[in-house]
């Protein structure tokens, strides 16, 4: 865009050097401003300014864009030794520009965060790991304490919270429940009897399901759901908290947040998932009767006699013990991300997913110690 | 444009007007029967005791929640009665600074200001920086542009949420509680900014406060909820009210000292 044929700008050069711009018409943000460049044509062209003044007799109406129009002109003005008179310029434009001057810009950026570069970035996340552990095992170890305190009779939070926690965390979970348990009873049973088929053992199906639905199944799948239902829930509740300083508030009040809040969390959970889990592999067990029984002609009182000859007490024992550990592990994480929740939304969406995140991991790997451990006792 | 939602009457001078307006949530009303003008120009303050609907009242002037019954116009067209095209359109003349800042907490305070600009204004790049600068600059906030909201102390965030409010220059500020949380300086620096965006962009503004030496320092037009009766009990410039208004409570809580 050359100078000319802007609208807004008129120019006339007067005797004594002075460079006068006249502004003219509508200056609205929302249209395109003179690029900054012209500034410097300006000079190449006009060699002998010394002074640059404004008129605005005719200027319709301005916005925010005149502000910045103006800030270039005073900008390439005192980079080039031009005086700039700026008393031709709508009053409000000199008030503003005084109102925006007032203070000076804050220049300490010490404070402030600042990405650097990767290795360092690297570092840096490495070491917030590695200081993470005591921070987290500090955690566990005062939900241990607050156990403590809880056998004592000496923990502080209200049993109405208890109770609603219960409610939340184990029959509002049934639905899910039932549903997931159902499916993967279903897909055991599909898929053991494509095997067993061809030996011509299809009776087994009993077993498969049974014992991989009660033993196994059940308890995983029912972590799982509890690690995205309710350790989410957990974080995102306990972090919205920190955001609102309703964490702070119990802190003031001397009122112990892992008691009031952490310790009937865990509770619940430690309650419900053996229970949830024992239900989940009911109804898994249940779907493996149904197909065989629908599907592969097994006769139902055949089914019930292989399943209860399959099944013992040792094999609920080990699922509702890997049930119990899950929630542990689900309302541990849940609520340890919530309290490590920073101030703001993003921190809160962050925690959740950590807490997700971290539950699985933890699911997984417990699942896997247990499964070693239990097969080298001979359990 | 149908003639059902133009507004009746011809006040040239009006830019909100707010007819039989009635505000509930469900069967539970919090005002009712309010009818009143805001002026080109106006700064405009609604007060009123704690919990009486102020702050309702502001939610459905800034269109996010539905009156109950009645009317609201901008100049002449009638919000909710308005196509969701024509009330984006309307929205798009207004600014609003949140109680508490609402700056998005994944944006640097930067980028809060940059995204109106980006999304509905053709400037470039360099433009948009210079424009986000001056904003900061205007609100006091020079040189925080890569803070995140989480970094700032809330009275900085409410500044901040201010810089975003008139990003774009609205026709119509509306303020929700903009002293509440700021020190006296920064209380009346930020009345300066107020009467100086009304007096040189020809902003109309509406303030939600209570803090009476604002509303005496910038207000020129008001009105005034009352919890108890649930509707309107006063209207005017509250430096009138504070000694005319006819009923008793108003001028109470005009002379508090």
């Amino acid at each position: 865009m050359t100078l000319e044929n802007d609208q807004r700008l008129n120019f006339a050069m007067l005797d004594d050097g002075t460079l006068r711009i006249s502004l003219l018409g509508k200056w609205d943000l929302k249209e395109k401003l003179p690029p900054p460049k012209w500034l410097q044509g300006l000079v190449n062209e006009l060699e002998a300014i010394s002074k640059i003044k404004f008129d605005s007799e005719e200027i319709d109406t301005w916005d925010t864009s005149l502000l910045v129009f103006i800030g270039r002109v005073d900008k390439f003005c005192s980079e080039n030794n031009i005086t700039l008179d700026m008393s031709g310029l709508p009053k409000g434009v000199k008030r503003l520009r005084e109102l925006a001057e007032a203070i000076p810009p804050f220049e300490d950026t010490a404070t402030h965060y600042s990405q650097g570069p990767l290795l360092s970035e690297i570092g840096k996340t490495t070491l917030e790991l590695y200081h993470g552990i005591p921070r987290n095992l500090e955690f566990i170890g005062e939900v241990v304490l607050s156990f403590g305190r809880l056998f004592r009779n000496k923990a502080q939070f209200r049993s109405v919270d208890l109770m609603l926690i219960i409610q939340q965390v184990g029959p509002n979970a049934l639905p899910i429940v039932s549903l997931v348990s159902f499916l993967v009873g279903l897909i055991l049973a599909y898929m053991g009897a494509a095997q067993l088929e061809r030996v011509g053992v299809q009776i087994y199906i009993a077993d498969l399901v049974g014992i991989g639905m009660i033993r196994e199944v059940g308890a995983l799948m029912t972590g799982i759901i509890m690690a995205g239902r309710t350790g989410a829930s957990f974080a995102a509740e306990l972090g919205t908290m920190q955001v609102n300083e309703e964490i702070d508030a119990f802190k003031t009040l001397g009122i112990s947040t892992i008691d009031f809040l952490v310790l009937p969390r865990v509770l619940a959970l430690m309650l419900m998932i053996p229970l949830l889990t024992l239900y989940s592999g009911l109804v898994g067990t249940l779907a493996g009767l149904i197909i065989g029984v629908t599907v592969f002609d097994i006769s139902l009182f055949e089914y019930y006699q292989q399943t209860i000859q399959a099944l013992n007490l040792k094999s609920f024992g080990v699922g509702i013990f890997k049930g119990a550990v899950y929630g542990v592990v689900v309302a541990i994480s849940g609520c340890l991300r919530g309290m490590q929740c920073g101030r703001s939304a993003l921190a809160v969406g962050e925690a959740t997913t950590s807490a997700v995140v971290t539950s699985i991991i933890y699911i997984v790997i417990t699942a896997s110690a247990m499964t070693v451990a239990l097969y080298k006792l001979g359990i | 444009m149908s003639a059902a939602i133009l507004k009746p009457g011809n006040n040239s001078d009006a830019h909100i007007t707010v007819e039989n307006v009635t505000l509930a949530y469900d069967e539970f009303i919090i005002q009712q029967d309010l009818n009143f003008t805001i002026n080109n120009n106006d700064i405009f303050i609604i007060m009123g005791g704690s919990g009486c609907g102020k702050s309702t009242l502001l939610k459905s002037l800034i269109g996010i929640m539905a009156p109950s019954k009645g009317n609201i116009y901008y100049r002449d067209q009638n919000y909710w009665q308005s196509s969701e095209q024509q009330q984006q359109a309307i929205k798009h003349q207004f600014g609003v600074m949140f109680q508490s800042g609402a700056l998005w907490s994944s944006l640097t305070l930067a980028e809060n200001i940059s995204l109106p600009l980006e999304e509905f204004t053709e400037l470039s790049r360099v433009t948009i920086k210079e424009v986000v600068t001056l904003k900061l600059a205007m609100v006091g906030l020079a040189g925080y542009e890569e803070f995140y909201p989480s970094e700032l102390s809330g009275g900085m965030r409410k500044r901040g949420s201010l810089a975003r409010a008139i990003a774009l220059d609205p026709d119509i500020l509306f303020f929700d509680e903009p002293s509440a949380g700021l020190d006296p300086p920064s209380a009346k620096r930020l009345d300066e900014l107020i009467l100086e965006l009304r007096d040189s962009l020809g902003t109309t503004i509406v303030v939600v406060t209570h803090e009476l030496e604002s509303i005496y320092r910038i207000g020129n037009n008001s009105v005034f909820l009352d919890g108890d009766t649930h509707t309107m009990i006063a209207q005017g410039d509250p430096k009138e009210l504070r000694d005319h208004a006819e009923n008793e409570d108003v001028r109470e809580f005009l002379n508090q000292k």
